[in-house]
């Protein structure tokens, strides 16, 4: 009553996936392309029954989150250190920043052969890609975080005698705690984009070899089954990984 | 001819500046500055911006070592900022509770954070976060801070400046009673000609770049002092006067305790 914004909102978000629906039907019902080539709403929901009850959806969905947890967590726990290395020290950013910067601007994909060449197929190759993706956008945030805490809050800890590994529990990690949290939110959705592009090539199951398989299977209905998979699931991590953002001590770096 | 007078005050100082100077790079900002502060004084440093009074402050705090000169410091000094110096991640209990860091036993730190948080008015905000509390409030929680410890000087740089001004009157008041209850050695930098005049005990003008110290003020009408009272207000006439702000003609201040100096 006191809100009639938020009481109507579950409602009104219905409405953005209805009306994609009802083109989406329409567009089938109207025959602009072959039926054999575009699926109907009603087609990808039976596939998308058919890969449940089958068991294999459940499968390849737990192995692709399987990687982007490994791949990611293994970027946030090396790259966040070395973030706070980079953030730390000018030294340290005159050498290394251009490298880091260099990796970043090569697009994953580009890793995709040697990936297979050196690890072969499944698991190794689709988490070394997600690393590879992530890891350096993570250190660059991390140390740009670093850099620009503001000068103040170590004056504060120094007239209060914090220091060593205090001043890094204390001061500085909470100082980067909000940009640390977006950059995680920013390089988790990468890591899903990319383990979707690492299975097609170097997979035999997961969400992207499912792609990959219906596209050879010509099962256009599973095929877009896969689709709505995904995309549900990299919406669902980041609504989880928004939950960061509501942490108590944190809220200060987004409020404005 | 001060300096036999500084010289004499000297020996029980807790902060004593021997002919600082100081330079960044083939720029200098401070020459042969001589002060002495002593347990329990109020002193307050003004001057034309950018004339180098947040540089003194922090040659007092030892953030700076002067290029010339020495500055000796006897006890704990501890910084108050103009502005953002609390722990935005850490909530207003939190945040006093370091300035109770030495403290060891438990108990007896929530019982020193409950009373400086009941001395500055802010008990039942100890679970705030500071960007939840206003500007003043802020200001408030950051001198709990600052007295919580057994610090013995307090460097102040532009603490209120940051404060629209009623708040700003409100906030001085409220540091000469809380200078009352826990007594402590404040160096205050300002740019609020005003402000020295009605807090300190000794207001030193500095002059333009390289500064030196061109005049002092003393003060002893006790604290707290209206703003509107004569000897507060001859005060900021001479110090203004100083600086070349107001014409030098002769005031009605009877009773005014702004002393000249033997300069």
């Amino acid at each position: 009553m006191s809100n009639p914004e938020r009481q109507t909102t579950p409602l009104v978000a219905v409405i953005g996936p209805a009306v994609l629906v009802l083109i989406w039907a329409a567009l089938a019902a109207l025959r602009l392309f072959p039926e054999s080539l575009f699926p109907s709403p009603l087609a990808v929901a039976r596939g998308l029954v058919i890969e449940l009850t089958s068991g294999r959806l459940v499968d390849d969905c737990i192995a692709s989150l399987f990687r982007v947890s490994v791949g990611f967590l293994l970027s946030v726990v090396l790259g966040v250190p070395t973030g706070l290395v980079l953030g730390h020290s000018v030294l340290a950013r005159q050498a290394f920043l251009p490298l880091v910067n260099f990796f970043r601007s090569l697009s994953p994909l580009a890793w995709i052969p040697f990936a297979i060449l050196w690890l072969g197929i499944g698991d190794p190759p689709a988490i070394f890609l997600i690393f590879m993706a992530t890891f350096f956008p993570m250190v660059l945030s991390t140390a740009a975080a670093v850099a620009n805490i503001p000068s103040i809050y170590f004056r504060v800890a120094r007239d209060l005698g914090i220091e060593g590994f205090e001043l890094l529990r204390d001061v500085t990690l909470p100082a980067i705690a909000p940009q640390v949290i977006t950059a995680i939110r920013v390089t988790a959705g990468l890591s899903w984009l990319v383990v979707v592009a690492a299975e097609m090539i170097a997979g035999r199951d997961g969400l992207g070899f499912a792609v990959w398989d219906a596209r050879n299977g010509l099962r256009i209905d599973l095929l877009g089954a896969a689709m709505v998979v995904i995309g549900a699931i990299g919406a669902t991590i980041d609504r989880l990984l928004v939950q960061l953002t509501r942490i108590p001590s944190v809220r200060w770096g987004y409020e404005r | 001819m001060r300096t036999p007078v500084l010289r004499q005050s000297a020996a029980g100082a807790l902060l004593h500046l021997d002919h600082v100077g100081h330079r960044y790079g083939g720029v200098e900002v401070l020459s042969d500055i001589e002060f002495s502060v002593r347990r329990g004084e109020f002193v307050a440093l003004v001057g034309p911006s950018g004339c180098g009074k947040t540089t003194l402050l922090n040659l007092c705090s030892g953030w700076l070592t002067p290029t010339s000169g020495r500055v000796h410091r006897t006890g704990q000094v501890r910084m108050v900022f103009q502005q953002d110096g609390l722990f935005p991640w850490m909530t207003v209990q939190e945040n006093v509770n370091l300035g109770l860091r030495h403290v060891a036993r438990e108990e007896e730190r929530a019982s020193r954070a409950a009373s400086l948080l009941a001395l500055i008015g802010l008990t039942g905000f100890e679970g705030h976060y500071p960007h939840q509390l206003s500007g003043g409030m802020r200001q408030r929680v950051e001198l709990a801070r600052a007295l919580a410890g057994d610090t013995d000087v307090l460097l102040m740089d532009e603490p209120f400046s940051s404060l629209d001004y009623l708040t700003r009157l409100k906030m001085r008041g409220e540091l000469a009673r809380l200078l009352r209850e826990r007594p402590r050695t404040v160096v205050l930098v300002t740019h609020d000609i005003q402000e020295a005049a009605q807090l300190a005990d000794r207001v030193l003008v500095l002059s333009e770049r390289p500064a030196h110290i061109r005049d002092e003020v003393t003060l002893a009408l006790a604290r707290p002092r209206d703003v509107t009272h004569p000897d507060v207000v001859a005060a900021e006439h001479r110090i203004l006067t100083m600086l070349g702000l107001e014409r030098d003609v002769e005031w009605d201040a009877a009773g005014a305790a702004a002393r000249e100096p033997r300069s």
